[in-house]
Order: C-alpha cells, then sequence, then structure tokens
C-alpha cells in the first residue's frame, strides 16, 4: 500500500477491483465502512462475481476474468477525452511531459524491440530523449507529439466505451457510470482510494493491472494524498515483512538486489543501482544504495566484510536468472533439484497445475516440511483415493516433517500491507516437541556450517563467515534480530569534524544515519529506525491520533521513516500547498515540510527548488511510462486460456493475443486448453470462511463453510440441467474436480464480442488433510504460466467445462 | 332378603387389572401435564423427581395410558352404542341428578351418561396421543412446523381439560355417587340389588342367562 | 446475575419488582455494513465453547444450514432483487431478538427457565430448563433449538455473563466491520436514526430500524435497507406478534380451565351434599327390578 489501513477512512470513492476486500480483508475492511459512514464515501465493486463486498457496495459491475486493463484504459481514454485530469498534478508530478525517443513504436499489440525467440523485449527503445547535460527532455506544454502525455493520448484512443465493453462484457453503461464516479476525482480535493490484491496480480499480466490503475491514480492526482494511493491489500499477515526481506529471489533485504552473472565486479554492481537524476535538483535516492548495501553485508559478515574485500561482495551468488517458485518446480520437474525445503508453505495446494507439482516431488532425493500441519505437501506421496491418486511404491522421495511453532506462538513483529510494523507477544507455547521456526533454522545452519567447518567444500568462506552474535546461537532472539535488522554503529561515527556521532555498539535511529563505510551494520535499511537506541519501536502502543487522519505516529512504526503515506509531498501543490487543507499530511510552512506525517521529502527543500515528490525516481516524478517488461503502456492481452482465442483489438495477429512477454516454460504449451473443448472462463478465488489451505484443520472455521463447491449462475445452470446443490465435474485440460454446485443470481452470463461468456467460480479452500470433507485442491486445473513481470500463475483465468456429476 | 346380598359378576379380573393401571397412568398423566400447565401446579414435579423428569415421563406415562385405555376401548365399545331409550334418558336429567332412577327409562350395562363418557374419552384420548407426539421433545416435536405445535399444544390442553371434567363426574360417580360402582372396578361384582337398580336391562340380561 | 434484576421469570405468577432501575442495553445490527464473514458465529462458538457438527453443503452459503443448540447466531444469505436489474445479496445475522414481551418465557413451563433482566436480556437458565420445548413454540422468531445430547433449549444469552461485567457481547467485540454495535437500546436507537439517514442518502428510501412493537420492542435490532419488506431477509417477521394460539394457552386457558374443572369439582361437593349418594342398599327391599317389572318377567 502507497497508503495504510486506517488511511482508507479519508477516501471519498473506494473501488475495490481484482480484490475482494470484504472477504479477504475484513478486518481492514472495517475503514471502508468508516469512510462510507462518516462521510457518505462510495463504494464501487468491479468483480466477475456479485461479491460479500459487492453486497455493501454502492454499485456494482460484472467483468469478464482478464480484461481489466482493457477496463481501466477504458477509464484512462474516458478521463483523457473528457479532460477529467488534474493538471498540474500531471503536469509536474508525472512524466507526462518527457520526451519519448523516437524509435519508440506500437504496432499491432506490439512494442518496438520484441524479440519473439526469448519472448522478452529490448528496451533501448523505450528512453526518454536526453539532453547533452544529462538530464532528459521535457515539454510543459504537454504538446510535443513525443511527449508521454500525447503518446498515451494516442495509445489509449482505441479504448472506447463499446470496444471496452465488447472485451470485457461490462454494459456499457454500467462501465460509463463507473467512469463518471472515477472521473469526479479528479478534482484536487476529491480522492478515490483502490483496493486490490490478485484479481489483478494472478494474471499473465498482472503487474500491468496494477500499473494502470496507478496511471489512473496520477491522473486524479490521488497518490500523496490521503484516502488515495495504489493499495495492493496483501496476503499472510507478514507477508509484507517476507517481501520487505527478500521474497523475490532477485532481491536482497530492502528491495536491494542481487548481482547477476554479468555483474561480477562491486564496481559495476554499484554503479547501475546508484542512479544519478535525471533531472536536475531531484533527490533520486537510490544514489544511497551503497550505505544500505555495505551495511546490509556488515550486518552479515561483520569483520569479514570489509572494504579491502569488497564488503564480501564475491560471498553474494550472482544469479543467471529468478529462481521463483514456477521456476524452482520446472527445475525439480526437469530433475534437476535434489532437495527441496519447504517451510510454512503448502505448494501441492497452492501451485498451480498439481499433476506437475506431485511429479516434481516425486522426483526429488529429499524433501524437508517445516510446518506445524499435516500439508498436503507433506501427504503428496500418500494415496488419498481419487483426491490424490498417486503410488506411493513410485515415489522415493524421503520426506521429513519439522513440526513448527505457528506464528502466534513466538514473539517477534508482523509487517502489515501498511508497512506498519508491530510488535507482538507469544500467545502460548508450540505443543509438543514443534519448535519455534527460528530455532528450526538456527539449528539447521549451525549442524550445516559444522560440516562446513569439518569437511571444507567448494567455498566455504559464505557460510563459515556468518555473523552469529546471538545470546543463544540455536535460539536467536526475536528481539536480536530485529536490534540486527534495525542496523547499529559497528565503530565510533564521525560527523565531518570527526566528532562521535553515535558510539560503537549503539543502534542507529535510522537510514539517514547509515554509511558506506563499514561502520554501520544494517539488516534492512527500510526497517531501521524499528529499534533505536530508545528501545523497541514496534512495540509503541499510543492511540494518540491529534490530526485525525487516522496517522496514529505512535503505533508501532512504519518503513520507511515512520512515514505512513508514501510520496505525501504529492499531497501539495508546486508551491507546498495542501490540495485539500482537511487532508494533508505534510505542507510546507515556509521553513521546512512539516504536519502529522513525516514528510516523504528533504524537509528543508523549499518548493522554489523543485524538488519533485517522487523522490525514488531518478526524475524525481512518477512515470505514465514505464519499462515494464512486457511494455510502457499497457495494453489488453487476453489470458494464456481466452474463451475468445484471439485478441479483439489485434484480431489478426495471434502473437498479440496472450502477453508477449508472460513467463511460459516450453513443455507446457501443450497444457493449456481451448476454448472448443472447454468453453467457460473460471476463476479460482478464497472464501473469507477460510485461509487457504490449513483452517480447514480448524473445527469452527469448518463449521463454517464445511466442503468444497464451485459457484455458476443460473443461466448456464438451466442449459446444463444442474441445480444448486449437485455434484458437478469441473475439468481443465490438466484434470478435473467433483464438487457440489452453488448455483447463484450472483454471475451473470456476459455478452463478449458479439457471444455469451459464462464465468465459473471456484474457491480454493480445499484438499485432503484437515477436518473439513475431503475435497480435490483446486489447483488440479489451473494452467502453469506466469505473469511477465512478477511470474506469479495465472491463477484467475483459464478455461473449463462443466457437467452434472 | 337374604343376609348375604347374591353378587353378579360385571368386571373380570383383566378387566380390573387393566382398569387398575389405567387409573393409576391417569393420576400420574394428570399431575405430571397440571403440572406444566400452571405455575401453582409446578410442585407436582416434585413427584417424578423434578421437572426433567416430569416432562420426560408424561409422554411415556400418557402413551402407556392410552394403552390401556385402548383395550379397554376394545373390550367396551359395543356397550357403549346409544340406544332410543337413552335419549329419554338424558331427556331426564334433573331426575338423573336427583337420584330420582324410578323416574327414568330402563338401561342396559352403561347409563347414557357413562356412554357419553366413554365417547368423550375416546375423543379425547386420541387427541391428546396425536398433539401430544407433536409436542413431545426433543423426538418428534422437531418434525412438526411451529404452527402445528402451537395448535398441538392448546388442542392437547383442551382435550385434557375435557378429559378432566369428565374424570370429575366419572370418579365422583364411582366412588362417591352411585355407592357400590367401586366394588364393580374393584371386586369385578356389583349386588344383585346394584345392577337392578341402576342397570335393570343388564341385570335382566345377565340374571337369565344365569338361570338357564 | 442476581435476582434483584430478574424483573421477569417464567411460570412464575408474579415476579418481584426489581429494586433497581436497569439501563436496557440493545444489540444493533447494521445490515447494509455486513459483509457476511461470519466472524461473529465463530466468536460466538469460542466464547460460549459450542462446536456444533461440520455439516455440508447443499449449494448455498448458509453454514450451518439452520440455528441448533449449538449455534446460536448464524448468517443467512437471501439472493433478491426487490427491483427488476437491482440484484443485492442480504446477509442477516440471525439469533434470539430478546424482545421486550418474549413469547418463550411467556410459554415455557418451567419456574426460572426463563428469565428476563432488568437490562431486558432475556435468558435460558438450562439448570431449570425441563427441555418440553415449549419455547420454541412460543418464540416468534424460531430462535430456540432443544439439545438432543442433555434435552435442554439453547439460545443466544446476548452474552449476559459478559454484560454483566461490563464487556460487550462476545459477537460485537469480534464483528470487523463494525456492523454490530452495543450499549443502550437509546444510544442504538439514535445510532440508527444516523444509519438510516446514510442509507437513504443513498437512494435506499424505504431504510429504518427493525424493532417489531408487536413485541413490545426487541433488544437485538436491525437497520435494514428495505425496512417495508422484512421478509427478504431471508423470511424476518414483518409483524412479529406472539402467536393467538400461545396466547390463548398461556393467558385465558389457564385461569378458565382451572376455574371450570374447580366448578366441576365443587358442583360434585354440592351434589354429594345436596342430593347425596346413590346407594341401591338403601331402598326398601324390592326384590322386583322395573325392567322386570316392566317385562312382567317372574322372578
Ligand atoms: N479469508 C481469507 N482471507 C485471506 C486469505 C484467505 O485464504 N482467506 N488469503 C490471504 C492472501 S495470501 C491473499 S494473497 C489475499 C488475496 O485477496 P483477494 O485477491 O481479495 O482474494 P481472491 O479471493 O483470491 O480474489 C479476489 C477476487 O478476484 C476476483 N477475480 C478473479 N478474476 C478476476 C479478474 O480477472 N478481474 C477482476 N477484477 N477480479 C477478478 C474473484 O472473483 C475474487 O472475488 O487474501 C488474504 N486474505
Ligand atoms: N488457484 C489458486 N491458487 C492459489 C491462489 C489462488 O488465488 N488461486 N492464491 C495463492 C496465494 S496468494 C498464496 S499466498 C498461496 C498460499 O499458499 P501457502 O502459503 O502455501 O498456503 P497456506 O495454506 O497459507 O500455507 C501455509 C502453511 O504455513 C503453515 N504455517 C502457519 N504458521 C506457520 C509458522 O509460524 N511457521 C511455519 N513454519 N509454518 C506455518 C500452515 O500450517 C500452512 O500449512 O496460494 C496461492 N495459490
Ligand atoms: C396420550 C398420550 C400423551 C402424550 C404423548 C402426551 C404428551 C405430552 C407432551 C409431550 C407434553 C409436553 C410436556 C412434556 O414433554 O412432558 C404434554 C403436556 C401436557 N399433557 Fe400430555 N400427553 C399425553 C396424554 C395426556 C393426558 C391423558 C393428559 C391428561 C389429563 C395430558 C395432559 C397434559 C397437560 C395438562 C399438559 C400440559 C399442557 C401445558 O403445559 O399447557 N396429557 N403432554
Ligand atoms: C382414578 C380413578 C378412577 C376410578 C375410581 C374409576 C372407577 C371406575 C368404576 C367404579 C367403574 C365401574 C363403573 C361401572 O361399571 O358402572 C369404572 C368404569 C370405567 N372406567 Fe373408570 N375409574 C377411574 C379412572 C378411569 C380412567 C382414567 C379411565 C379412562 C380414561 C376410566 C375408564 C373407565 C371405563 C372406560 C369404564 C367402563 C365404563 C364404560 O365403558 O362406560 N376410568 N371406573
Ligand atoms: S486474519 Fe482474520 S483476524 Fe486477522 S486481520 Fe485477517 S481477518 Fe482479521
Ligand atoms: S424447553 Fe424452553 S419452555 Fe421448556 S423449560 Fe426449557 S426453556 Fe422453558
Ligand atoms: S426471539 Fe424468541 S427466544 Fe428470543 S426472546 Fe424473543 S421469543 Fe424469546
Ligand atoms: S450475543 Fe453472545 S451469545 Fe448472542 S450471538 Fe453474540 S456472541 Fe453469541
Ligand atoms: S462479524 Fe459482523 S460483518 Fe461479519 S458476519 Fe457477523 S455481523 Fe456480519
Ligand atoms: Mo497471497
Amino acid at each position: 500500500m502507497t497508503n495504510h489501513w486506517v488511511d482508507i477512512k479519508n477516501a471519498d470513492l473506494i473501488i475495490v477491483m481484482g480484490g475482494n476486500a470484504a472477504e479477504a480483508h475484513p478486518c481492514g475492511f472495517k475503514w471502508v465502512t468508516e469512510a462510507k459512514a462518516n462521510r457518505g464515501a462510495k463504494l464501487i465493486v468491479v468483480d466477475p462475481r456479485f461479491t460479500r463486498s459487492a453486497a455493501v457496495s454502492d454499485y456494482y459491475a460484472p467483468i469478464r476474468v482478464g480484461t481489466d486493463i482493457a477496463f481501466l484504459a477504458g477509464v484512462i481514454h474516458y478521463l483523457l477525452t473528457n479532460d477529467k485530469i488534474q493538471h498540474e498534478y500531471v503536469r509536474h508530478y508525472t512524466n507526462a511531459p518527457f520526451i519519448v525517443k523516437d524509435e519508440y513504436e506500437f504496432e499491432d499489440g506490439l512494442f518496438s524491440g520484441y524479440d519473439e525467440d526469448n519472448r522478452r523485449y529490448d528496451r533501448a527503445s523505450w528512453g526518454y530523449e536526453m539532453r547533452d547535460d544529462g538530464f532528459a527532455r521535457v515539454d510543459y506544454s504537454l504538446r510535443h507529439p513525443r511527449c508521454v502525455f500525447q503518446l498515451m493520448k494516442t495509445h489509449f484512443s482505441r479504448y472506447t466505451p463499446e470496444i471496452v465493453s465488447r472485451i470485457t462484457g461490462t454494459p456499457e453503461d454500467r462501465f460509463l457510470h463507473i467512469c463518471e464516479a472515477i472521473a469526479e476525482h479528479s478534482a484536487p480535493d476529491k480522492v478515490m482510494t483502490i483496493l486490490y490484491a490478485l484479481g489483478w496480480t494472478q494474471h499473465t499480466k498482472g503487474s500491468q493491472n496494477i500499473r494502470t490503475m496507478a496511471m489512473i491514480q496520477l491522473l486524479l492526482g490521488n497518490i500523496g494524498m490521503p484516502g488515495g494511493g495504489v493499495n495492493a491489500l496483501r496476503g499472510h499477515a507478514n507477508v509484507q515483512g517476507i517481501t520487505d526481506m527478500n521474497l523475490v529471489t532477485t532481491n536482497l533485504p530492502g528491495y536491494l538486489n542481487l548481482p547477476n552473472d554479468q555483474h561480477q565486479s562491486f564496481g559495476e554492481y554499484m554503479e547501475l543501482r546508484a542512479l544519478k537524476p535525471i533531472r536536475p535538483g531531484q533527490i533520486s535516492w537510490w544514489q544511497n544504495y551503497p550505505k544500505y548495501h555495505v551495511s546490509l553485508m556488515k550486518a552479515w559478515y561483520g569483520d569479514a566484510a570489509t572494504a579491502d574485500n569488497d564488503f564480501a561482495y564475491d560471498y553474494l551468488p550472482k544469479i543467471d536468472r529468478p529462481y521463483d517458485v514456477m521456476q524452482m518446480f520446472e527445475l525439480m520437474h526437469q530433475d534437476k533439484m535434489t532437495g527441496f525445503i519447504c517451510q510454512g508453505f503448502n505448494p501441492v495446494a497452492a501451485v498451480s497445475h498439481k499433476a506437475k507439482m506431485t511429479q516434481a516431488l516425486s522426483k526429488l532425493k529429499f524433501l524437508v516440511i517445516i510446518d506445524p500441519l499435516v500439508t498436503e505437501t507433506s501427504e503428496f506421496w500418500r494415496n488419498y483415493g481419487s483426491y490424490n491418486d498417486v503410488d506411493p511404491t513410485q515415489i522415493q522421495t524421503e520426506v521429513f516433517r519439522l513440526p513448527s511453532g505457528l506464528f502466534a506462538e513466538e514473539d517477534g513483529t508482523f509487517t502489515n500491507s501498511g508497512r506498519v510494523i508491530i510488535w507482538k507477544e507469544k500467545g502460548a507455547n508450540p505443543p509438543g516437541e514443534a519448535k519455534p521456526d527460528r530455532e528450526i533454522v538456527a539449528r539447521l545452519f549451525l549442524k550445516i556450517r559444522e560440516m562446513y567447518q569439518a569437511e571444507g567444500g567448494a567455498f566455504p568462506d559464505p557460510i563459515l563467515n556468518v555473523t552469529w552474535p546471538y545470546n543463544n546461537p540455536e535460539v536467536p532472539d526475536s528481539g536480536e534480530l530485529l536490534r540486527e535488522i534495525s542496523g547499529k554503529a559497528v565503530a565510533d561515527v564521525r560527523d565531518a569534524d570527526g566528532r562521535i556521532t553515535i558510539p560503537a555498539g549503539q543502534q542507529v535511529a535510522g537510514f539517514a544515519q547509515l554509511r558506506d563505510d563499514g561502520s554501520t551494520a544494517c539488516g534492512n535499511w527500510l526497517y531501521s529506525g524499528a529499534w533505536t537506541a530508545e528501545g523497541n519501536m514496534t512495540a509503541r502502543r499510543s492511540t494518540a491520533d491529534p490530526s485525525g487522519l487516522g496517522v496514529y505516529p505512535e503505533w508501532g512504526f512504519a518503513w520507511p521513516a515512520n512515514r505512513r503515506i508514501l510520496y505525501n509531498r504529492a499531497s501539495c501543490d508546486i508551491d507546498g500547498k495542501p490540495w485539500d487543507p482537511r487532508r494533508a499530511p505534510v505542507a510546507w510552512d515556509g521553513q521546512r515540510w512539516s504536519g502529522p506525517d513525516i514528510p516523504d521529502m528533504r524537509p528543508t527543500a523549499d518548493p522554489e527548488e523543485e524538488v519533485m515528490p517522487f523522490i525514488m525516481t531518478p526524475e524525481g516524478v512518477a512515470r505514465l511510462f514505464a519499462g515494464m517488461n512486457e511494455g510502457p503502456f499497457p495494453e489488453h492481452y487476453e489470458p494464456f486460456e481466452s474463451p475468445l482465442g484471439y485478441n479483439p483489438l489485434h484480431r489478426d495477429n495471434p502473437k498479440a493475443t496472450n502477453n508477449p512477454a508472460a513467463r511460459v516454460f516450453p513443455g507446457d504449451w501443450a497444457s493449456f486448453g481451448k476454448a472448443d473443448e472447454f468453453p467457460y472462463a473460471a476463476t479460482t478465488y478464497r472464501l473469507t470462511e477460510h485461509f487457504h489451505f490449513w483452517t480447514k484443520h480448524a473445527q469452527s472455521l469448518a463449521v463454517t463453510q464445511p466442503s468444497q463447491f464451485v459457484e455458476i449462475g443460473e443461466v448456464l445452470a438451466q442449459e446444463k440441467g444442474i441445480r444448486s446443490g449437485d455434484d458437478v465435474v469441473v475439468m481443465s485440460n490438466r484434470g478435473e474436480i467433483t464438487a457440489t454446485c452453488v448455483v447463484t443470481k450472483r454471475i451473470k452470463p456476459l455478452n463478449v464480442d458479439g457471444r455469451v461468456v459464462h464465468t465459473v467460480g471456484i474457491p480454493i479452500h480445499w484438499g485432503f488433510a484437515g477436518l473439513t470433507n475431503k475435497g480435490y485442491l483446486a489447483n488440479v486445473l489451473t494452467p502453469y504460466v506466469g505473469d511477465a513481470n512478477s511470474q506469479t500463475p495465472e491463477f484467475k483465468a483459464f478455461l473449463v467445462d462443466i457437467e452434472k456429476a | 332378603m337374604s343376609a348375604r346380598p347374591k353378587l353378579i359378576q360385571r368386571y373380570t379380573a383383566s378387566d380390573r387389572v387393566n382398569h387398575g393401571l389405567l387409573a393409576l397412568a391417569f393420576i400420574l398423566v394428570t399431575m405430571s401435564g397440571m403440572a406444566f400447565f400452571h405455575p401453582s401446579l409446578y410442585w407436582l414435579t416434585a413427584f417424578f423427581g423434578g421437572g426433567q423428569w416430569a416432562r420426560a415421563l408424561h409422554p411415556l406415562l400418557g402413551v402407556a395410558m392410552f394403552v390401556f385405555f385402548f383395550i379397554a376401548m376394545v373390550k367396551y365399545w359395543k356397550h357403549n352404542l346409544l340406544t332410543g331409550n337413552d335419549f329419554k334418558w338424558l331427556g331426564r336429567l334433573g331426575d338423573v341428578m336427583k337420584n330420582r332412577e324410578e323416574n327414568l327409562p330402563p338401561i342396559g350395562k352403561y347409563n347414557p351418561g357413562q356412554k357419553l363418557l366413554f365417547w368423550t374419552l375416546v375423543v379425547t384420548m386420541i387427541l391428546l396421543l396425536l398433539t401430544g407426539i407433536a409436542l413431545w421433545q426433543p423426538w418428534f416435536a422437531p418434525l412438526f412446523p411451529i404452527g402445528v405445535v402451537r395448535a398441538a399444544a392448546v388442542i392437547h390442553v383442551i382435550s385434557a381439560v375435557v378429559l378432566l371434567l369428565g374424570m370429575i363426574v366419572h370418579i365422583y360417580s364411582a366412588i362417591f355417587w352411585i355407592k357400590g360402582s367401586t366394588q364393580a372396578m374393584l371386586r369385578g361384582t356389583v349386588t344383585e340389588k346394584w345392577a337392578r337398580k341402576h342397570h335393570p336391562l343388564w341385570y335382566e340380561e345377565m340374571t337369565s342367562g344365569q338361570k338357564k | 446475575m442476581q435476582s434483584l434484576d430478574i424483573t421477569a421469570r417464567s411460570a412464575t405468577n408474579r415476579t418481584p419488582p426489581s429494586i433497581r432501575e436497569g439501563v436496557e442495553v440493545a444489540k444493533l445490527i447494521d445490515v447494509s455494513k455486513c459483509i457476511g464473514c461470519k466472524a461473529c458465529q465463530v466468536a460466538c462458538a469460542e466464547w460460549n465453547d459450542l462446536r456444533e457438527e461440520i455439516g455440508t453443503n447443499v449449494g448455498v452459503y448458509d453454514n450451518p444450514l439452520d440455528l441448533t443448540p449449538s449455534t446460536w447466531t448464524l448468517m443467512r444469505f437471501a439472493e433478491v432483487e426487490p427491483e427488476e436489474f437491482e440484484f443485492e445479496w442480504l446477509i442477516r445475522k440471525d439469533g434470539c431478538m430478546h424482545c421486550a414481551d418474549p413469547g418463550c418465557l411467556k410459554a415455557c413451563p418451567a419456574p426460572g427457565a426463563i428469565v428476563q433482566y432488568a437490562n431486558g436480556i432475556v435468558d435460558f437458565v438450562s439448570e431449570h430448563c425441563i427441555g418440553c420445548g415449549y419455547c420454541i413454540a412460543g418464540c416468534p422468531f424460531d430462535i430456540p433449538r432443544i439439545s438432543q445430547k442433555d434435552h435442554r433449549a439453547y439460545k443466544c444469552t446476548l452474552c449476559s455473563d459478559r454484560v454483566a461485567v461490563g464487556m460487550e457481547p462476545a459477537c460485537v467485540k469480534t464483528c470487523p466491520t463494525g456492523c454490530i454495535t452495543f450499549g443502550s437500546k437509546e444510544d442504538m436507537k439514535k445510532h440508527a436514526d444516523g444509519r438510516i439517514a446514510d442509507l437513504k442518502s443513498r437512494g435506499y428510501d424505504q431504510a429504518g430500524l427493525y424493532d417489531p412493537q408487536g413485541v413490545g420492542g426487541t433488544h437485538v435490532m436491525y437497520v435494514l435497507q428495505h425496512a417495508d419488506q422484512p421478509e427478504l431477509y431471508q423470511g424476518l417477521p414483518k409483524d412479529p406478534k406472539i402467536s393467538a394460539a400461545v396466547d390463548f394457552w398461556k393467558g385465558l386457558a389457564k385461569p378458565f380451565s382451572l376455574a371450570l374443572l374447580g366448578i366441576a369439582s365443587l358442583g360434585a361437593f354440592v351434589h354429594y351434599f345436596a342430593v347425596g349418594p346413590n346407594d341401591a342398599e338403601d331402598d326398601e327391599d324390592d326384590d322386583k327390578p322395573r325392567a322386570a317389572a316392566a317385562t312382567d318377567k317372574e322372578d
């Protein structure tokens, strides 16, 4: 979230699209009801199904799965043609005026630079025109034919309401009603927010879905504003925390990144990351990259990381490709992996194309499961009849189960979607011989290190030299870990005059104090300040909210620097005056930036200096035109399994039917189904009653949704002779499941490009372990194909057929 | 005339046992039922070991009572068919009340009052059984819609009250009013005198039979 | 809860007046805010230590399908189109309404098995419950359920145990959207006014408070989008009243019947003394039966 949970209460319009906040985020949804009840906010829901979010909405529109870009691009078209944009904001705070290189082109669904063989783009042609002084060329009149603004107008001109409706199946009047509601929020003092999650991410163009909405929010001037922003409602209680730490295999903690194999030299690595500003006077925050990187290496390797060895740069793996989940299982499937440690993860249930998962795991020598429960993964080798029809005698994988505690059985922190880090105490001790995860991992590490010590190895240094400064090496204390993450001086830190500012050993106050000379150590620069010399900031529990804006500055600690709204400088006009004085997180008081929130700006940056709010980019502004993997502007592509089989925008170019840069492994093409055999558009999702695949072990929740079902609309049910409560078989090209059918008015047939598309809804929560009635894993059905940027599998749009069982 | 009055058999041993059980069940069923009917009578549950027991036993005793009654009913229904004389009898209730049997037409084994009571019992017992089943927790009541249960409760109560009114008459007549009746149900016999006085046609029938 | 706070007691001829003035409480369920998450349902089970059986899906979201002795509150889902093309999914939290004039209490034959506290809560005291199920017949909302295990009646207690010590009910505490609120009935009505105004501003002209007067008002109230059609919400009764049958059964029938029985007994009593027994042996020895005489048969 650019904003945070409580801040939703400041919105005038809330869009829930590409997510189902009421069901998946019921606690956070409270702030939606607050906004509605206390400031008359409106709620609009766009979802293939009429969800429980829709049940409390003011307006609902259906949409065909996998067509959100068309919808949102249509909104952009509407805003541009009706001149419903926040002009000053767009001109100054986005790259609308930036002039794009002459070579940039978009033709028949493909951008310039496409390399068909490798399914990737060479992005060289998508850059700005640069001046000789190293700065980008701009035209603040926005009239230059190749300025981003004009290119945008052209690009989106195709997305007329009529086309949008033809692609998405959303009735045109419903679409236009929503456009009008959104357009009202281009007024500087009207703010809209968007709450989304997997309905947008789990597509082969998931990242572009989100970016399209980010562009709308920029056009409306809603980013940086209380009640605005682009808000990803994250998943597990601490998934934000794990993302910040390094969920993505190409990352290091704090969104630093791992070198790739071309960058063997430390100097080159640093240079590529410490980006210089490309507009005068801009901050380009990543110039600080070396401070964060060096402090991280000091935290990991302590005295073994020195200026002389480039702070142990050689210890870091240099990766050849991302090792995301799909890649890992692909390698496993190709018999290129021996072992797999699976901690708090149930891939057989959670990853697409279950048959492939089981085959992959069967090729391992060993599988270690660190989990409090029996899971489908720990049982993948056991025969559960048709639910898991495997032959145990044919599976040689040795499975070890290490019972772990549950998150509530240890102290430590959670980081929520709003980036607020909160310390929690443990609720109970882990039962039986279960151990906290920290202990399991620490003991594994100590054992491995001992073996390296004894036996040597090809390159033991990165293991042997890890600092392990914990009181009890076998059970590192959560507090110790948080202090390590927050950072401290490892040698006396001195100012320019040589005076000691932070004595060695003292916690740093924040990332501003981190150094690239090896005098500080910090496990994650973004979390710096979480535990300062004053103590544990994440344990603060003050409910004081002096501004009434829901900032709660002393409730836990938000990264970065306890800032609650990112880019909050953009809540003020170019002169530093708030767009809406009632919603001003910061403002220029003549001397400094101040206000209830921590300014996302150098506090002394006089508006005269024209330091722009988007300090993370070298431009200083937000990008309406950006180098994503599948193109600088979003374009509608069909899901890999499309009920149409063609892209209505590019009927004659099969290369542009699906996202040309999406992640597909060559062996998987054959596993995709076609509409003639599998005519219905299917999607998978959660129900509020269950959390993935593990609350089915909890009786009180098993009671509330006891057995597996799929949902279809009344028209399809009638065609198929299915009645509510009947058992049905749902088939995709990868397998079939049997479940009870819920026939509902909540799913309507959609009129798409002249034909009727029916939607089949498949909740994901059942499997063969647990207290609920046994069921099939929904991922028996889903395709193994991933997003071009994040590699997230396309769980949300595929093809099935359905029959009465 | 004779020192030892001549006796006529009115009820066999099995009749008496059955009626005795019927009477016993009735008392228990009434005590338990009435306990629920009015708070002032709730103390009656104490005889059953408390409210829960009374609630659980009442329908069981009720069914038992119904079974005994059913046996009696099968046996006596023929004697309780109304005849022409009976209507005349009923027209002279004043004489009935004043013990002026001499003004009444002669009657058979049962007088019309008894017969009417008999049929009242038949109707109320059946109603009580049926409505009792609809009220019976936790086994049967959940099978009925609430509207039916409510109606059942009302009908059950009305039937019970009608039955009780009948019983007041029945018991009063048996124990206090028509002397010698008790004897019939306890020993099985009545005196000839009793028979001649109260049930002359029946007496006739019995004695003529004896003569042959 | 102490007896001095009990204002009505089942099967009790006269409940002594309460010497303390209780503030009437109420739980307000704003259906327009409810997201059907069932957290309240689970919270109720957890707080009251109830373990329902794991059922099956019969083609709807309602689970369990009905209230049971172990499910005191339940989300009921209704797919309706009150106006054409204006589809709505109405989700109502069902459970005891804590009527001011509770039909269950009226019907209950066991003294003290149902009590009403001064704050309006209607509570079942299972120790005194005899499991007769009359409360089910008495309730206009079809709420109480008899357990097959201990043969006693159960329903929502409005968390009388929590309320007694100043806490709000467990479901209220848990409800993530703030759709359930708890406080004095007066405050809840005021709060409802605000909610209704908000709903009206959103085009729900018939939004209103459900506090049915037919049962004297309730201590669980709903804010409904369509207060004119409560039946839309899976059969919430439009004008609930204690059934006439129950009224008669527990009203007139009692004194009337007792009187009738009394009169009959008295009649017998009077008859006995006025007319006296009819004893065949008392009669002068007349060997001739009248029947015989009449038919002229010889002895
Ligand atoms: N109760 C509960 N809450 C959870 C979880 C849980 O398992 N149970 N899991 C947590 C986790 S890890 C996550 S990541 C989040 C996920 O949170 P959400 O993303 O909100 O959850 P989903 O149910 O997967 O998907 C949301 C909605 O996307 C819709 N949808 C499907 N395809 C499309 C599409 O193409 N376009 C649009 N616009 N909508 C589409 C579905 O109909 C569904 O209603 O939830 C978290 N919260
Ligand atoms: N078809 C389809 N598939 C999907 C999705 C979808 O929408 N559709 N959603 C995807 C998404 S967003 C997600 S996040 C994944 C979820 O996939 P997973 O994260 O694999 O699913 P969970 O069931 O949450 O599994 C987490 C495991 O962690 C264990 N656990 C809980 N607490 C602890 C702890 O403290 N320590 C340890 N060691 N273990 C613990 C639980 O017992 C459980 O077995 O599913 C994905 N799969
Ligand atoms: C024929 C079989 C009978 C059955 C199955 C039956 C069953 C019931 C049941 C189930 C109840 C509810 C209380 C409880 O569960 O114990 C009840 C109540 C009652 N029964 Fe019966 N019963 C029968 C016969 C009778 C008879 C013969 C009487 C006689 C007088 C009677 C009088 C009552 C009364 C007075 C009540 C209480 C009504 C009230 O509370 O208002 N029942 N009966
Ligand atoms: C507890 C008190 C009762 C007493 C003292 C009592 C006494 C008697 C007596 C003395 C008779 C013989 C009358 C005669 O032969 O003319 C009789 C007959 C009979 N009693 Fe009872 N009784 C009692 C309860 C019941 C009950 C509860 C029932 C049934 C519901 C019942 C049903 C009958 C029937 C059916 C007859 C035969 C009369 C006929 O068929 O008309 N009695 N009883
Ligand atoms: S996990 Fe449950 S309790 Fe926790 S925030 Fe999500 S909905 Fe609320
Ligand atoms: S079942 Fe109901 S009516 Fe009967 S005693 Fe129990 S609470 Fe009272
Ligand atoms: S709703 Fe039913 S159970 Fe609850 S108080 Fe009213 S009558 Fe009694
Ligand atoms: S008030 Fe208490 S008993 Fe009633 S539904 Fe809520 S949690 Fe359950
Ligand atoms: S907890 Fe609240 S929002 Fe959730 S179902 Fe219950 S009443 Fe509705
Ligand atoms: Mo997730």
